[in-house]
């Protein structure tokens, strides 16, 4: 590297500039801070307590055991109706999710070991937490039965046993792949909103203006941009591996060196798009607006991150690899949860690396020491 | 060094397009200048003239399309990179961080022109001196006023002794003070034989450069020395008193008159350019001979370049009789409009407005002047109901503003430095959105669109999208709009800034016939000559007024025994000056 003493100057009021811009410091520390928190605490796409009605229209000791064992789990908290239209108002008025509905001939239907007398009821407005509930409701049945089973010495029929194993993320915590995921938002946030930013602040004021008309390099301009937002970079980026594991408690299965690496990399990339936005975009408005809609909302919404892409349609999927938050979610979602696994990381690596390239040479290209 | 790097500045045929909403535009054509080495050389000519561009090209921040720029003897195209080590240059923002301090600007800029750490104190020491920052070393350039900024630019510019500096628009927005401090340290750099080049939009800088180039319309229109430029004007300038008439009413007069180039409002009296140098006295008129000024030349050529150029659409000669735009009222009484008493207004704990008290009376045409931060803007802003007092009473065309601001704001019209057009709304447009803005329907509305197209000259640009007006035409529109509902008071904030001299003088007669008319007219300003305009006229400074009265009291205030024709300018600063000293010494 070519450390001049203009490129110092350059790094060092960049670095004066951020510490006293309460805006830059917001966009680096405060909003990742904020986002951790918010999908940390308050978006979690686990279902917990949620507010079940169970229609009991003829109470015997197994749907009092059967209510009682609901009442124990973590994911339920049911309430007791005696008829369905009861319970179909209360679903109507959103008081509960679902309803679990115990018809008359229950417990006989039960021990003449017919088919399963339950019926599921859920709201399907809100399609993430309608497939959890029916879900989690038919594993409470199932062990539920089981137990029965193992209690009486009697054998219940069952429709299919399913033996459930979770790889990866057994306690099914949301957490756990969201926050990792929320790295690949902040980078983005720093790397190429902010730089995107300061660059067409200076723009803006003037600023740009009397510095080409100084003997600095075109590529010492560059790295004085590049140099304090990488850096910034890193900082937010070791901000938010820290709060994961320690206030979080997500596991890191893979090694943090190479965690390091894969978001150095990644930064690279979002600090290209940046400068490469802040190459058309001259004034502040502007450049806010691209640098939102191409890089922070993709990397928000197509990167994996919250959404599955599997699930996706063919033709967004498709779409989705020009996305390099993309790449770095798969990778952060690997290193978090599954450990370091060389195939998954060498070709997201490698994707990475190919965009830095692209992204880079493309500012190289249009970046000139002129104004028009 | 050879002949052909004699020049500090040379642009060959020089061309430089634009493309503005599609369409390419002209920023210079064809232009060719020749900078001599050791002189300060002015750029002149209104908003839009392409002065920055021409520093741009100067600065090798622009290549022209076609011809070529030579700068100190180097090719802009091919030796940028060595022409960037040679000059100094200052935008018109000053290229300052407003987050660093004063020492952290200097260190930046001297660390990008390659001073090594011995060059680089000796040389600040010296800079900070020559500008009188070395006080403020660790106050953020943020926090400087308007005069500092610029003189820490300048210094900035300065730091490494180029050979050429480039100086854009240095004292815009500056007070005059600041200007007079700026054009001595300039002065003080050519001495060292620093070749300059400076561009300004004030006129009366001119008569202190060398040589000047004169721009209009991206061409170049002269470039001559200051003599040569005024010496055809010799004998052709006078000043023009009349033992009754107002200087409104003789204004008005003379400039109808055959053979009268200019007239102005000067000092006590009309000064007047004439095509033939002889008086064409009129009895009982005083016609005194007297010497020609930059302005009067600049006015004669463009005069005479649009006379030329059959495109006189932009601008029709400005005698054109205007009718009277409001209901003739030709006597009233001199009922006060606006009073104001012991006005406060703080923001947090600074004092913007420290306890001001005027009264303004009907069809008065009322001045408010000041420094920088004088406390003009926020002034103007509690009087359009636009921010409330702290203390003190203010009342407005009869009614006590606050409680009844809607109602009053219906007799209001009002015009803001940017004009607050609609760019992308046409002519006709903005007119039917102001005047539905103000409850204007049905047929009146229709006669008031008419009236203002006629009467402004809007008409064949009643389909154009505002903003590719040119900016005399802006300012006539954002009036036009300011007076659809015939309101009883219009305020003006800075309205001619980087106007030409010709849209200027046409604008103030359309506003002499308001204020006949019997429209009260509140005024803010920067040029001081237009300070003679005013009826009345309030001075301030710091949040308080230093003077008040007529621009002749206002200047007898200041004038010390020996000094018989002061400019209004020399007053501000005299007053000004003994006002503030002693507090700008303390800060």
């Amino acid at each position: 590297m070519i450390v001049t003493p203009r490129l110092r100057a350059l790094v060092r009021k960049e670095f004066l500039q951020i510490l006293r811009d309460p805006s830059a410091l917001a966009i680096a520390f405060v909003l990742p801070v904020f986002l951790l928190f918010l999908f940390g605490y308050g978006v979690s796409l686990d279902a917990h307590h949620l507010p079940v009605a169970v229609v009991v229209e003829q109470p015997t000791q197994e749907t009092n055991e059967f209510v009682a064992g609901l009442s124990q789990s973590t994911y339920f908290q049911p309430q007791v109706y005696t008829q369905l239209a009861a319970a179909r108002k209360a679903l109507m008025q959103h008081q509960v999710q679902g309803i679990l509905w115990l018809r008359s001939d229950f417990t006989r239907a039960l021990w003449q070991q017919r088919s399963a007398p339950l019926g599921i009821l859920v709201n399907g407005v809100d399609a993430n937490t309608a497939r959890l509930l029916q879900g989690y409701l038919q594993g409470v049945w199932q062990t539920w039965i089981q137990q029965q089973a193992l209690r009486t010495g009697q054998v219940l029929r069952l429709p299919v046993t399913l033996q459930n194993r979770i790889w990866f993320n057994p306690a099914l915590r949301s957490r756990n792949y969201l926050v990792p995921g929320l790295i690949a938002v902040i980078m983005t946030l720093i790397g190429a909103l902010l730089t995107a930013l300061v660059v067409a602040r200076e723009w803006e004021r003037g600023t740009m203006e009397a510095l080409m008309a100084t003997p600095a390099s075109l590529l010492e301009l560059l790295l004085g941009k590049l140099i304090p937002y990488f850096l910034l970079g890193m900082g937010g980026m070791a901000l938010s591996v820290l709060m994961a594991l320690v206030l979080f408690a997500v596991p890191l299965q893979g090694s943090l060196v190479l965690l390091m690496l894969a978001s150095a990399l990644f930064l690279l990339v979002a600090l290209g798009m940046g400068l490469l936005i802040s190459t058309v975009a001259r004034n502040q408005f502007v450049a806010g607006q691209i640098a939102i809609i191409v890089t922070f909302l993709p990397a928000f919404i197509l990167s994996g991150f919250i959404f599955d892409i599997g699930s996706m349609p063919e033709p967004i999927q498709i779409l989705t690899h020009l996305v390099a938050a993309r790449y770095f979610v798969t990778l952060l979602q690997c290193l978090f949860l599954a450990g370091n696994v060389p195939a998954v990381l060498l070709t997201n690596a490698g994707a990475l690396l190919l965009m830095a390239l692209l992204f880079f040479g493309l500012t190289w290209r249009h970046s000139r020491k002129r104004l028009d | 060094m050879d002949t052909a790097s004699s020049a500090a500045l040379e642009l060959v045929a020089c061309s430089k397009r634009f493309q503005r909403a599609g369409q390419p535009v002209w920023a210079l054509k064809a232009v060719t200048v020749h900078v001599a080495r050791g002189r300060v050389t002015g750029l002149l000519g209104p908003d839009g003239a392409g002065k920055t561009t021409l520093m741009r090209l100067a600065a090798s921040l622009l290549h022209p399309d076609q011809g070529e720029v030579r700068v100190l003897g180097l090719n802009s195209r091919t030796q940028g990179a060595q022409i960037h080590q040679q000059i100094g240059y200052m935008p018109q923002r000053f290229g300052l961080y407003e987050e660093l301090t004063v020492q952290e600007n200097l260190d930046l800029y001297a660390a990008l022109q390659g001073l090594d750490r011995t060059q680089q104190r000796l040389r600040q020491e010296e800079l900070l001196t020559l500008t009188a920052l070395g006080p403020f070393g660790a106050r953020r350039a943020g926090q400087l006023s308007g005069g500092m900024k610029q003189k820490l630019g300048l210094a900035c510019a300065l730091l490494r002794a180029p050979a050429l500096l480039l100086l854009d628009e240095p004292t815009v927005g500056v007070d005059p003070i600041s200007r007079r401090e700026l054009w001595h340290i300039i002065l003080g750099l050519r001495q060292q034989g620093l070749s300059v080049l400076v561009s300004t939009a004030y006129l009366d800088e001119a008569e202190r450069c060398d040589d000047l180039l004169l721009l209009h319309e991206g061409r170049l229109l002269t470039q001559a020395p200051h003599p040569v430029m005024t010496a055809p004007l010799q004998g052709c300038c006078f000043r023009v008193t009349h033992p009754e008439q107002s200087r409104r009413a003789l204004q008005a007069q003379l400039r109808q008159r055959m053979g009268v180039l200019d007239a102005t409002i000067q000092a006590d009296g009309v000064r007047v350019v004439c095509q033939e140098p002889r008086a064409l006295t009129q009895p009982p008129e005083q016609w005194t001979l007297v010497a020609p000024r930059f302005e009067d030349a600049f006015v004669a050529r463009l005069t005479q370049a649009q006379r030329s150029a059959s495109t006189s659409s932009v601008h029709p000669a400005p005698s054109a009789p205007v009718s009277n735009p409001l209901a003739p009222q030709p006597a009233f009484s001199p009922e006060v409009v606006i009073e104001v008493q012991a006005l406060v207004r703080r923001f947090g704990a600074f004092e913007a407005v420290k306890g001001i008290s005027f009264t303004v009376l009907r069809g008065q045409i009322f001045g408010l002047l000041g420094a920088n931060g004088a406390g003009k803007t926020t002034t103007f802003h509690m009087l359009c109901g636009l921010l409330s007092p702290t203390s003190g009473t203010l009342r407005v065309a009869g009614e006590p503003l606050g409680r009844a601001a809607a109602q009053v704001r219906q007799h209001l019209g009002y015009v803001s430095q940017k004009f607050s057009l609609y760019g992308h709304l046409s002519v006709q447009q903005n007119l039917a959105f102001f005047s539905s803005l103000y409850g204007l329907r049905g047929p009146q509305k229709k006669a008031r669109m008419r009236w203002a197209l006629e009467e402004f000259e809007l008409a064949p640009f009643a389909q154009a999208n505002s903003q590719d007006l040119p900016l005399g035409y802006k300012q006539r529109l954002a009036l036009a709009c300011a007076l659809m509902h015939e309101p009883l008071i219009l305020f003006l904030d800075e309205p001619t800034s980087g106007v030409d001299p010709l849209a200027r003088r046409e604008f103030w007669n359309r506003i002499n016939q308001l204020a006949d008319a019997g429209v009260t007219v509140m005024i803010t300003t920067h040029f001081m000559e237009e300070a003679e305009y005013c009826d009345q006229l309030v001075l301030m400074s710091l949040g308080e007024i230093l003077a008040q009265g007529t621009p002749h009291s206002v200047r007898a205030l200041a004038a010390r025994p020996d000094q018989e024709h002061l400019s209004m300018e020399e007053a501000f600063i005299t007053l000004i000056q003994q006002h503030e000293s002693p507090l700008r010494r303390a800060s």
